[in-house]
């Protein structure tokens, strides 16, 4: 099935709105905003990285910031000066790999974390998963933390900055970029960067999904004995989609940390790990575009509260009873308990559920071309 | 008996749970094409002779060749490989997938495309995935339940999640198609049809083992029949035979927990 | 020499701890084959209960023991409570859904207490107050002190009378049979759902007490102690074998051995590259290597591979 004219122009029109959108919200809301689109698009990637073990495999994976952590650290080590201080003889002026190379290498490293916690873990009852992942996130941080001596490697608690900011084709995306005579400023192109980044991963999740690989990864998340008795070596996939989802939080871990151009451990907090995970659970796990509306709307959220709670409590009680901060992750962990409980499917119907339900339309969808 | 119809042998497989012994001492070979029944009152080791062989537990002692080739201890999904399907006593469908992904699945063994296949989808990957969805729907055709195949597996009725079941096991392309109570709570007339679907797939070539509760069904379908009591066999034979056997019948008789 | 005999008896003082809180997590795991994620949290709100109680009685006036025996009832009871909600509303009706919800909820309910207790109690560390003149003892060299001393004999009393209950009464033939086969055990007139919460409560109980325990230790309670400790009791648990009491109990004191001589001699053995602010590290190592070579621990009988 072809699209039709329709929903051809729908697509056309979507893809209008997308590359307007940080104009538009520049100029509605200010440069500020754009900058809030950007970390949204990055935690879309996130999300939809995590989606593959999560939602596709049905493995939690309770750290999975750590991966992204792995990404940004790895990044801003190979696009910093900051190795120049632990060692001068062999970096006097720190590395300064480009961009392109270092980004699969990002993704690559974290990767083969994730193969290293996932061999021993995955061959036992998906729980242990969750605690150790929830552990390696928890030793990551430790690491970080603490590697700043006696080697410097990470810096500790301050973090490493001067990272390059991310440039392609010798375009620097950290200065204003004049093309035709249009204006486009750091987080305009980083908006346009990680778009195409965020197409990238949506295509991949969609082909993955509909192939021989992800039906298994379905059929291993719906019942794991009998996806063995059907011939699908469970272990190998299990650690397929552990190692993917990895290496999707590593890239955009390496582009958090060119956008940011500044890693400390604080980024990649436990609550950061939930907060993707709430992105996931709450659009609908194995579900893009569900997966896709939690991004966007647990992205936004904290900078809505933001605005509005702390100015509301100013106004009704004279001072902040609650921050924004603890109410947030007080919203985040009641709606993963309220979404299991009653709508355990997520915020969107299922690809599944909505074809169920329209069934003129026809099955081939499996060999259909996919935007 | 020749060697060369052997299609499984089990060679004194003995398996314990704890100190407790499932199995013990169970030797049986099953000929290529024929349908052989397993019978045995209830806790008589069935099922667990039916996941030894199927490699969901691995046996304590003794061993199994199949199709040639001697197994010890061995993965589900490597048997599965060699050429054994099952199906589970109490159906284990991919719930929220529909029939024909289930049997896709089933598919899973006997295609090749990886994870570059996937994200490329090369002609070699459409043409793949397009010959799974034909075997698929064939197969859903062949056992009848053609009409629902977009339909969740959990929503189909109870008749025919017995025959999905059995549809995703043959789309593995097996020798050895092990049913574990395929019939439990249907009624005469589903029972009537199962039976008749398991002739047709006998007649095209493939081995069928069946365990079942319905010694009527076993009797009537059945070329051969061994008995399993107390984790022992007790009797093998042609049904007319095993029916007559006193040991068998005492077992029944004295052992009937139904 | 005198190094090594201080880091056992740190090890034993904060192995019995981790031993008390494992012992919530298997009991829930041998009954329900669930990991309740949000135990850690009940440990520090136990410690946050108990530390309010006794800075309002103590500012009464009431004499130190007093107050300290209302507040671990208090704290038992607040725990309790908690750990019997947490159950009703978290997971029983989860009790037959695909197994990723409960884990999913579980990490909720871990999010919500955390955060409600950042509310109440705030960021700050808050400090335990002195009851006792806590005296220390030299000992071969190496010190201990009252409360250490304190902690240990109470939490091996706790463990006793925990077997005992297990193994004595009729709830712990309950719990038992309800371990060993549920279906069976409601033929057999068992209410399973009682037997849930009450073991939910049992742990919780032992959860306060912990928490009580650890603040007393270290002199000191925050909203985010109940994360890592919750991680490192569930290690034990698994180390000794998970769904086993006594595994927990000899994979608690274990853990706090490895953990102690570990932080007391990386220093040495890395030659100086790893100091001891990678303690938090060992727990994670142990249970690393337990689930590679031995995953149902070292007293699990079970096999912990099971879909």
């Amino acid at each position: 099935m072809k699209f039709n004219s329709k929903s051809k122009a729908l697509v056309a029109a979507l893809v209008v709105a997308l590359l307007l959108l940080p104009f538009i919200t520049d100029a509605l809301f200010g440069r500020g905003w754009v900058r809030i689109v950007d970390f949204a698009m990055l935690y879309i990637m996130l999300a939809l990285g995590l989606n593959i073990v999560v939602g596709y495999a049905g493995l939690l994976d309770l750290g999975y910031i750590a991966f992204f952590a792995v990404g940004a650290y790895c990044y801003a080590l190979a696009g910093s000066p900051h190795l120049a201080l632990a060692f001068p003889m062999m970096f006097p002026d720190g590395v300064h790999l480009s961009f392109l190379i270092v980004l699969p290498l990002a993704a690559l490293l974290a990767g083969g974390f994730g193969v290293l916690l996932g061999a021993p873990t995955l061959r036992l009852r998906g729980d242990y998963l969750a605690i150790v992942t929830l552990g390696f996130g928890e030793i990551i941080r430790i690491f970080l933390n603490n590697l700043n001596s006696p080697v410097n490697l990470t810096n500790g608690p301050q973090g490493i900055s001067r990272i390059d900011p991310v440039s392609v084709a010798n375009v620097r995306l950290s200065a204003t970029q004049n093309v035709l005579g249009i204006e486009f400023p750091s987080v305009h192109l980083y908006f346009y960067l990680f778009l195409a980044f965020t197409a990238l991963v949506i295509f991949a999740s969609r082909r993955l999904e509909r192939s021989r690989i992800g039906r298994a990864w379905m059929a291993i998340r719906e019942d794991e004995i009998a996806a063995s008795a059907m011939g699908i070596n469970t272990r190998n996939l299990k650690l397929l989609a552990f190692a993917m989802g990895a290496m999707f939080g590593g890239a955009s871990g390496a582009l958090f940390a060119g956008f940011q151009g500044f890693v400390s451990p604080e980024s990649f907090s436990l609550m950061e790990s939930i907060m993707v995970l709430c992105m996931v659970v709450l659009g609908g796990m194995g579900n893009i575009s569900g997966v896709i509306l939690g991004g966007v709307l647990l992205a936004i959220l904290p900078e809505v509260l933001r605005h509005i709670v702390v100015p509301l409590q100013q106004s009704l009680f004279g001072k902040t009873l609650i921050d924004p901060e603890s109410l947030r992750m007080l919203l985040f962990g009641t709606a993963l308990i309220v979404m299991m409980l009653y709508r355990p499917a997520g915020l969107l119907p299922s690809r599944v559920r909505r074809r169920e339900l329209d069934s003129d339309e026809v099955p081939e969808s499996i060999g259909r071309n996919q935007a | 008996m020749m060697v060369e119809t052997t299609l499984l042998k089990l060679s004194s497989v003995g398996k314990q749970f704890g100190g407790l012994s499932a199995l013990s001492d169970v030797s049986l070979h099953i000929r290529r094409g024929e349908i052989y029944g397993l019978i045995g009152p209830n806790g008589a080791g069935k099922t667990t002779l039916f996941n030894v062989i199927t490699g969901l537990y691995q046996p304590s002692v003794g061993e199994f060749q199949f199709n040639g080739q001697g197994y010890q201890a061995c993965k589900p999904h490597v048997l599965a490989r060699a050429g054994i399907a099952r199906t589970f006593q109490n159906i284990r469908l991919f719930a929220n997938l529909t029939a024909l992904e289930n049997v896709m699945i089933g598919r899973h063994v006997r295609t090749r495309a990886g994870v570059l296949g996937a994200l490329l989808r090369n002609r070699a990957t459409r043409n793949e995935e397009r010959a799974v969805v034909e075997r698929a729907r064939e197969l859903l055709r062949y056992v009848g339940i053609e009409k629902p195949a977009q339909t969740l597996a959990k929503h189909l009725s109870y008749g025919e999640q017995r025959r999905l079941e059995i549809a995703r096991a043959l789309a593995t392309d097996p020798l050895l198609l092990a049913l574990d109570e395929p019939a439990a709570g249907m009624n005469a007339t589903e029972t009537a049809s199962l039976k008749s679907l398991l002739q047709t797939i006998r007649d095209s070539g493939i081995t069928v083992l069946l365990i079942e509760h319905d010694v009527k069904l076993i009797m009537g379908l059945c070329d051969r029949v061994a008995v399993l009591d107390y984790g022992k066999k007790i009797a093998e034979g042609i049904p007319e035979e095993v029916r007559k056997n006193p040991d068998v019948i005492a077992a029944y008789l004295g052992a009937s927990h139904d | 020499m005198e190094i090594f005999l201080q880091q056992i008896i740190n090890g034993l003082v904060q192995g019995s701890v981790y031993a008390l809180v494992a012992l919530g997590y298997t009991m829930v795991y041998g009954i329900l084959g669930l990991i309740n994620f949000a135990h850690g949290e009940v440990v520090m709100i136990g410690a946050m209960l108990a530390l309010s109680s006794l800075t309002v009685l103590l500012g009464l006036s009431v004499p130190p023991l007093l107050a300290l025996l209302f507040s671990i009832i208090l704290a038992m009871a607040g725990c309790m409570a908690l750990g019997y909600t947490i159950e009703r509303i978290a997971y029983r009706p989860l009790r037959h859904a695909p197994r990723l919800a409960p884990l999913i909820t579980a990490i909720g309910v871990s999010i919500v207490l955390q955060n409600l207790a950042m509310m109440i109690w705030g960021r700050e560390y808050h400090s335990f107050p002195q009851l006792i003149v806590n005296a220390t003892h030299s000992l071969g060299g190496a010190v201990i002190n009252d409360i250490q001393i304190i902690i240990f004999i109470l939490a091996l009393l706790i463990m006793a009378g925990l077997m005992a209950v297990v193994h004595r009464t009729r709830l712990g033939r309950a719990m038992r049979a309800v371990a060993e086969n549920q279906h069976a055990a409601q033929l057999m007139g068992v209410d399973i759902n009682r037997v849930i919460s009450l073991t939910f409560m049992l742990g919780s109980a032992l959860a306060a007490i912990a928490g009580l325990m650890v603040s007393a230790n270290y002199g000191l309670a925050h909203y985010y102690m109940g994360f890592v400790l919750g991680l490192k009791a569930f290690t034990a648990a698994v180390l000794g074998g998970i769904g086993n009491l006594r595994g927990a109990m000899l994979g608690g004191l274990l853990l706090g051995l490895i953990e102690s001589l570990g932080a007391g001699y990386i220093g040495d053995i890395t030659g100086g590259f790893f100091g001891s602010n990678y303690q938090d590290v060992f727990a994670f190592l142990v249970l690393i290597v337990v689930l590679v070579f031995r995953p149902s621990g070292l007293l699990g009988e079970r096999l912990a591979e099971r879909a």
